[in-house]
């Protein structure tokens, strides 16, 4: 059985001040399996983000439904961790404090707390910086402790919305490798969205490309590149040549989408 | 000196503070030594300094300051009390919100002062009357301003919370809460400036003590050096309370004020 069943979600923004309604996202049919590492791939605004957030049930479909594991997902849960682009860390809790929360809200005692802080602090490298306040951070700080809140919650699936969309390029790709080397070692679910397509073939085993809204999958590639990966593996032929195949991809949907702001 | 949001320097602002002082103190010098203003009108800051000492020395001013500090922080402290917790849910509960908006915003622009007559018949001229003024000027305001704050929190957080575990307690208590608490501590700040507003015409009207008792008694003998510096001790006291919860504020959340 998958792990996650995307079953013909749908969604449709009401429209604003008797406006047309806004076709967010086509009826859409997925499956993730186990372990999978899916990157959906889209121009902006095609709904990419929208189909993440139906996934964490922070949004309702307009049709369909969303299953982990079997059972029907209704409203967001700690089985479900995500990362956002903006910077979500609570500003009034540490570095530390921000990882615990969750495990707070589960009421896991202080102790057990700490030995679970402390372990995803050591793996995304944040040893010596658990007391300083989110502001005091750089902005790969601030997401590498947004990805350690929400590992630190074991989640059975984690979502990632652009996590380092806002990041230079340069810390974007030791970012990669950082969550590829997480995910090898925990083998975690995971569904991650980009535009970007260097990083949705470095870290996926499959990657979803989307179609200019209203938005709906458009073809699904299996990344057949081995593990571990090595940032080297970017300047293979292999590489290229998904790179080649999705660009081709993508820049069809980004000239749509261009076209239809017009 | 003049490029627009220039930070200046720590010196230089304390510097620049105090200059003006001194600039007032001159302008107040020079129109009453000069002869300009009548004495009879405004007392030269020598007298006021004069009077200040005898009201300590000879009229026991200090009870006075005491009293009054007294019924600013109790009716201060009780409209807080109850203020907070209810601008909070407004701010969370949108229904809540609903339900006491519109009445709390109607009795927010009923003037404290405007029911001085009426609470005295209620009340009575002791300090119940007194501190009822206050907690009726302070109540709504603090509520209103309270429940903006929270209902301003960053949505972003309260997703990221639920993602995260977080329940309708725990939103509540462990996101909005926090994050509001900065904002919620300015406002008390700014609130229990304008309590000593309303204490003192509270006092200005049947009290047998307090600042604003001294002053309108200090009227009766056109003693204008005793009721200045009556006035100047309140600013002086606002300008300590004001520093002291600056102060406690920039301890409690040190993350607030992170640049």
């Amino acid at each position: 059985m998958s792990k996650l069943r995307i079953e013909n979600v749908s969604r449709v923004f009401p429209g604003v001040r008797g406006g047309e309604p806004t076709r967010a996202l086509e009826p859409t049919t997925l499956s993730v399996e186990d372990n999978d590492f899916i990157t959906i791939l889209g121009p902006s605004g095609c709904g990419k983000s929208t189909l993440l957030r139906i996934v964490a049930g922070l949004d309702q479909p307009t049709t369909g439904s969303v299953q982990l594991d079997g059972a029907v997902v209704r409203e967001p849960g700690p089985d479900r961790g995500m990362v956002f682009q903006s910077y979500t860390l609570f500003p009034w809790l540490t570095v530390r404090q921000n990882i615990c929360f969750g495990l707070r809200e589960k009421g896991i005692a202080d102790r057990q707390q700490a030995e679970i802080a402390d372990h995803f602090i050591n793996q995304v490298n944040l040893r010596g910086f658990e007391n300083h306040f989110p502001k005091q951070l750089s902005g790969g700080m601030q997401q590498r402790t947004a990805l350690a809140r929400a590992l630190a919650n074991d989640p059975k699936i984690m979502l990632l919305d652009e996590p380092f969309g806002a990041l230079d390029n340069q810390t974007r790709a030791l970012m990669q490798e950082l969550l590829l080397g997480i995910w090898e070692q925990h083998k975690k679910t995971v569904l991650f969205v980009t535009h970007d397509i260097d990083e949705a073939i470095f870290m996926a085993n499959r990657v979803l490309v989307m179609t200019a809204r209203p938005g709906k999958v458009k073809c699904d590639i299996a990344i057949d590149l081995p593990h571990p990966r090595h940032y080297t593996v970017k300047t293979t032929p292999e590489f290229a040549a998904y790179k080649a195949r999705l660009t081709e991809e993508i820049r069809v949907e980004s000239i749509r989408a261009a076209q239809a702001e017009h | 000196m003049f490029d627009p949001l220039k930070p200046v320097s720590p010196g230089r602002r304390t510097a620049l503070g105090i200059l003006f002082f001194v600039v007032f103190f001159v302008l107040w010098g020079a129109v009453t030594f000069g002869g300009i203003v009548p004495p009879l009108f405004l007392a030269d800051p020598l007298k006021a300094a004069k009077s200040g000492i005898e009201l300590f020395t000879q009229y026991n001013f200090h009870a006075d300051i005491a009293i009054t500090i007294w019924r600013v922080l109790g009716g201060f402290v009780i409209a807080a009390v109850f203020a907070v917790p209810l601008g909070i849910l407004m701010g969370a509960f949108k229904s809540v919100e609903a339900f006491f908006e519109p009445f709390i915003s109607f009795a927010r622009y009923l003037p404290a002062s405007a029911f001085i007559p009426l609470l005295i018949l209620w009340a009575g001229v002791g300090e119940a009357q007194k501190l009822s003024v206050i907690i009726i000027g302070s109540f709504f305001q603090i509520v209103l301003m309270v429940a903006v704050i929270v209902g301003g929190s960053r949505l972003d957080l309260v997703e990221a919370s639920k993602t995260l575990g977080a329940k309708r307690a725990g939103i509540v208590l462990r996101v909005l809460l926090p994050g509001a608490t900065p904002q919620i501590a300015e406002t008390l700040r700014l609130v229990l400036g304008w309590a000593w507003t309303y204490v003192i015409v509270a006092e200005l009207i049947g009290a047998q003590s307090g600042i604003g008792h001294m002053i309108m008694d200090s009227q009766r003998l056109l003693d204008t050096g005793q009721m200045i510096f009556g006035i100047f001790i309140i600013g002086l006291i606002g300008l300590i309370s004001d520093y002291l919860f600056k102060q406690a504020n920039q301890r409690l959340y040190p993350w607030y004020f992170i640049k």
